[in-house]
């Protein structure tokens, strides 16, 4: 079976532009990355700001352009430098972005904002486009009363769920994660989490997730890609990567997430009281 | 004597539809040398009650408080100038974006200058001296090069820990970090907070850690209160509150943590529970 995404050695160079005192300068923000998911698997991608991640987001959503390397969709070829991309490929990928209160337009009605990518991409009749995105707002959790609502009449968890309702409109293959829940609270994060799983499980979605809290991808992921400044310093199987990981880098990141299990609280009190 | 003491403080804000109670009834106690955590989800009114406490809220908001003690001074019957020369000196507080909570007209030494300017004596000389002790004492690199630094040209974890510098430059007696590591990596999460606890066990100060984060309240606190809605849901010292949560809140925020999930989904019970239940099931 082809995979749905396979990347090999992806890189994304930017191009600071000098001026009168300083000298152009080029970033490499991605530093030649490959890696392959299945149908059905989530892929996360783990690493701290600045470490390429999202970029990596956009080039697989296919907003900004690789610099090089080939990036395959369902085997197809992708070059949005070459040619301009049909509306078939567009409707592949789409994104979740991180904070819901940034990503939808606070102007448009949540009934607007979901039908749009129908309307740009598609030549579905209004109608039947606005039953679509009925049926959408109850998949996702939300009732038909909220089609004609305003973004702000929503809580942070509601609206990641019109953001992540919006992305499943045109039926992707791929849903790329950009930090979905790290601007939410804990039990509000559970609930979206279990969202996309029962949606993964309906539509066999393909989900790249990106995060840096080790807790939910360890939850959430098949393959984990841990990345560092612009390199992947390790990629596995989610069991392989919490296992036994290899990279200093991933040793640091583990040794720093809170944990919050009763022993090790006893064990911190403990050197409090000697301290 | 109690650092700080609360007793059924109430804040409300008068709105279009109405007052609306962003804290409701909210009790609580620091002593020297402890670590307070207040967890609670966004709109639980943890960071108003604190504003509330050191008289930073707008005027818009009316507070009300049995007893609001520093030191056993009362700090409702206060002058606003005399309040003054206890905020920023004996009490002094991080906020959570450290980018936004510099001004960035500045730099950063002007503005740790500047609380040193306001609350001490020292001259020019002895300021530029102290904010570069605190600069070393905080761990920024060659600190008298950063202090003519603006905000912008830091990192986000470099501008946090000048904000902890301000904060401690009189040496405060209690110290409130409204989740100091909310906008930062895991990485510098770790850096920062293992930072505010050297510090706090350095000087003896009361510390209030307010979160959302179940993962810092357990690396980092003696005692946890849990707030919902503006109430005070339950109150425990931190290994009770993890090994044997009392109320049925706390219960449901403990299991919605991904570690503690059991196959491939996540217990929301929180999603079931109605305020009421909640309420209900508070210890106080």
């Amino acid at each position: 079976m082809t995979p749905v995404l396979e990347a090999r050695n992806l890189k994304r160079d930017y191009h600071i532009p000098g001026s009168l005192l300083k000298k152009a300068k080029t970033v490499h923000a991605v530093k030649g990355v490959s890696f392959k998911v299945e149908q059905g698997k989530t892929l996360s991608i783990v690493g701290e700001s600045g470490c390429g991640k999202s970029t990596l987001a956009r080039m697989v959503t296919m907003i900004d352009p690789v610099t090089s390397g080939e990036m395959l969709i369902d085997g197809q070829k992708v070059d949005i430098v070459a040619e301009p991309l049909s509306s078939d490929m567009r409707s592949k990928v789409q994104i979740v972005f991180q904070n819901p209160y940034g990503s939808l337009n606070p102007r448009k009605k949540i009934g607007d904002i979901l039908t749009e990518p129908l309307i740009i991409n598609t030549k579905i009749p209004a109608a039947e486009r606005r039953d679509r995105a009925m049926a959408m707002l109850k998949k996702v959790g939300l009732e038909e009363k909220h089609y004609s609502r305003y973004p702000h009449m929503f809580s942070g968890g509601q609206r990641q769920r019109v953001a992540i309702a919006r992305a499943l409109m045109l039926n992707p293959r791929l849903l790329v994660l950009d930090e979905p829940v790290s601007a939410l609270d804990l039990s509000v994060q559970a609930q979206v989490l279990n969202l996309l799983a029962d949606l993964q499980e309906e539509f066999h979605l393909t989900y790249v997730f990106i995060s840096h809290d080790l807790s939910v991808v360890r939850h959430i992921s098949d393959d984990v890609m841990v990345m560092y400044f612009g390199e992947a310093v390790e990629y596995g199987s989610r069991d392989q990567v919490f296992g036994d990981p290899q990279h200093s880098y991933t040793k640091t990141l583990f040794a720093a997430t809170p944990r919050v299990d009763v022993e090790a609280i006893k064990a911190r009190l403990e050197r409090r009281k000697r301290a | 004597m109690s650092l700080l003491e609360i007793q059924n403080l109430v804040v409300e804000f008068q709105t279009a539809s109405g007052p609306f109670r962003a804290v409701d009834g909210v009790s609580l106690k620091v002593d020297e040398g402890e670590v307070l955590a207040i967890v609670g989800e966004s709109g639980s009114g943890k960071s108003v009650s604190m504003l509330a406490a050191m008289g930073l809220l707008p005027w818009t908001a009316k507070v009300t408080a049995d007893k609001l003690t520093f030191y056993g001074r009362d700090m409702q019957s206060m002058s606003d100038a005399e309040r003054r020369k206890i905020i920023g000196k004996e009490i002094s507080m991080i906020f959570q974006e450290p980018v936004a909570s510099l001004n960035p007209c500045f730099t950063v030494g002007y503005q740790i200058e500047e609380v040193l300017r306001v609350h001490t004596d020292l001259d020019r000389k002895a300021r530029r001296a102290r904010a570069i002790e605190l600069f070393q004492l905080v761990g920024i690199p060659n600190p008298e090069e950063r202090l003519g630094h603006y905000p912008h040209q830091m990192s986000g974890g470099q501008c946090q820990r000048v904000m902890i510098a301000t904060a401690l430059a009189c040496n405060p007696k209690l110290l409130i970090a409204d989740e100091p590591t909310t906008a930062l990596d895991v990485t510098i999460q770790k850096q920062i907070l293992d930072l505010l606890m050297k510090l706090q066990a350095e000087h003896g100060m009361g510390l209030i850690m307010i979160t959302h984060d179940m993962g810092v309240v357990a690396e980092t606190a003696d005692r946890v209160i849990v707030q919902y809605k503006g109430r005070k849901i339950e109150e425990a010292d931190v290994l009770s509150l993890f090994e044997n949560p009392k109320s049925v809140y706390t219960k449901a925020l403990l299991s919605a943590l991904p570690e503690n999930a059991v196959g491939g989904r996540l217990p929301t019970i929180t999603e079931k529970l109605t305020d009421q239940q909640i309420f209900e099931g508070a210890v106080r």
